[in-house]
């Protein structure tokens, strides 16, 4: 697995540029990933973010983008917003979880 | 004396009650099903009724036939679970009790979902093949349709049998090549999913079948609504796509019954355990087929295979034995490419469908990911399999987990 120096700490990439270790992640690390493609955090963001670090706690995988705005209090079109180009895969990527699966 | 109380009697429902009352001892337990309509429809079938292949008939047949002598079939709305007090409450008042629950009640699509789909061009520009009504009135279209851009569009996954949107291109391909107006028809699949299909080396086939059939295929949109005065589909992040004729896949659901009883997920699919298929939440609730939260196939033949765990996992709760984690997401779709052909994939939560050979005694073998005129006889032989051996739950010969028997890595 790559490995990549992020925000001073050295974390290891999935192929797609996902966190492979949810439990590497901090905040500081997520200023940085957002700022990587672009997001500048606000805290409609972190509202985001921890709702999707909770729920992948619970359930074990990444929530998808419509588990996202039923459960944290943001519509579809703010989540266009936040993580423009693909929210659900942007979200999950400065959460530091694996990218969602889309199911068969 | 003991009540089982299925829930749904349509694939997964009308197999468990006929596999059941043959194992359950008559005198220690009832059977009860209970299911809002009298017709039973063979979904799989929609696929072929726009294209004028099937007709209403070929895909319906009296729910009540198929279920066996010995269970009672209740034919009424279900209003609500109410899974704390063990009892079920249907639309006209009456309340069941069970000892055991198990939930059939399938997807259903939900058009309402999408903006402006539903609107002035619903079943005027817009259909969808997913319910029988809305596959007739496709067909009735298609008879008269001159041509111009049509466009496939899946709104959400997870749909049921993801491979139909796929499968409706080949054929609409086909259809109009056969009426000498291929050239006049622009075929377009506009699907949330960066490519043809979930698993790579299926979408790498399916991919190159789409080039070569000259359908084209956008990707990674995801339907935000219709316009329909300017007839275009925008996604969420403001692309557009023009139609002329729209074929849309709506957002798939559970039943409403779900909802209303809140035991569903964001989707109102039953979290379920995927390996043993108790419910999540309840330890005497059972849940099957499309109703469940599981990254599996929603498909009939899925449906089947979780039946045959689901059968053995009964006999050990009732004997209070451990459950077995024996489902392992095993999938096997008929694919109709068109012009007389079909592709297999047989795969499970860990495999992807991959080539070679699945064997089947009496008929097979059939190749796996790859066109030929015996699998588009397997798809076709499926409904006589369906009405006379699925539904009755007589045995097949196949087993219920995946075999790599045959395959190529
Ligand atoms: C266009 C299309 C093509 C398909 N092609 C294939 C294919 O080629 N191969 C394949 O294997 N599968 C295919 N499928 C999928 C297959 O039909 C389903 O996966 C299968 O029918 C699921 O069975 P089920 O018992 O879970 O749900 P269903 O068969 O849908 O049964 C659910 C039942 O519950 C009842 N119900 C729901 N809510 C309530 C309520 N509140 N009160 C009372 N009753 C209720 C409904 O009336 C229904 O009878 C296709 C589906 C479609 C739509």
């Amino acid at each position: 697995m790559p490995t990549e120096t992020i925000a001073g700490h050295t974390i290891e990439l999935d192929a797609n540029g996902f966190m492979t270790d949810a439990a590497a992640w901090n905040r500081e690390i997520a200023l940085e990933m957002a700022a990587r493609v672009g997001i500048e955090l606000t805290d409609k963001h972190w509202k985001v973010i921890e709702f999707c670090r909770k729920d992948a706690k619970e359930k074990g995988v990444a929530p998808g983008l419509r588990r996202i705005t039923k459960n944290a209090g943001v519509s579809m079109r703010d989540m266009y917003q936040l993580f423009p180009k693909g929210p659900g895969k942007l979200a999950a990527l400065v959460s530091g979880l694996p990218k969602p699966k889309s199911c068969v | 004396m003991k009540k089982l109380l299925v829930l749904g009697a349509g694939t997964a429902g009308t197999m468990v009650v006929n596999k059941m009352r043959r194992i359950l001892d008559p005198d220690e337990w009832m059977i009860s099903v209970v299911d809002q309509e009298e017709t039973h429809y063979y979904q799989p079938g929609f696929l072929f009724i726009p294209f004028g292949i099937y007709g209403k008939r070929d895909v319906i047949r009296s729910r009540r036939e198929y279920i066996v002598p010995g269970v009672e079939m209740i034919m009424a709305g279900i209003d609500a679970i109410q899974p704390d007090q063990d009892k079920v409450r249907l639309k006209d008042g009456r309340v069941l009790s069970y000892d055991l629950l198990v939930i059939a009640t399938g997807a259903r699509v939900d058009p309402s979902e999408t903006e402006g789909l539903m609107d002035v061009g619903w079943r005027r520009d817009i259909f969808d093949f997913y319910t029988p009504d809305g596959s007739l009135a496709l067909a009735r279209k298609l008879r008269t349709w001159e041509g111009g851009r049509l466009v496939v569009n899946v709104a959400e996954m997870p749909i049921k049998c993801p491979v139909a949107p796929l499968e409706f291109l080949f054929l609409a391909d086909h259809f109009f090549h056969k009426r000498n107006m291929r050239h006049k028809v622009e075929l377009v699949y506009v699907t949330p999913l960066d490519g043809a299909f979930t698993s790579p080396r299926a979408s790498v086939l399916l991919g190159d079948i789409l080039g070569r059939k000259d359908i084209e295929v956008v990707t990674e949109f995801n339907i935000g609504s219709v316009d329909f005065d300017s007839r275009l589909i925008r996604s969420w992040d403001e692309r557009e796509e023009g139609y002329d004729l729209l074929v849309s896949i709506p957002v798939n659901k559970g039943s409403g019954v779900i909802q209303r009883s809140d035991m569903g997920d964001e989707l109102d699919f039953v979290p379920t355990d995927p390996h043993t298929l108790l419910s999540k939440e309840h330890d005497n609730i059972f849940v099957v087929g499309d109703a469940t939260d599981l990254p599996s196939s929603k498909a009939g033949s899925v449906a089947h295979f979780q039946v045959d765990v689901l059968q053995e996992n009964i006999l050990r709760w009732i004997d209070g034995l451990g459950l077995l984690p024996e489902f392992d997401g095993h999938a096997n779709c008929f694919i109709e490419s068109g012009f007389g052909k079909g592709i297999l994939i047989d795969f499970n939560y860990e495999m992807e469908p991959l080539p070679g050979k699945f064997p089947l005694p009496g008929a097979g073998p059939f190749s796996l990911l790859e066109e030929t005129r015996m699998n588009h006889w397997g798809k076709m032989m499926f409904r006589w399999v369906y009405w006379n051996m699925l539904l009755p739950g007589a045995e097949l010969p196949l087993e219920a987990q995946m075999s790599m028997a045959g395959k190529r890595r």
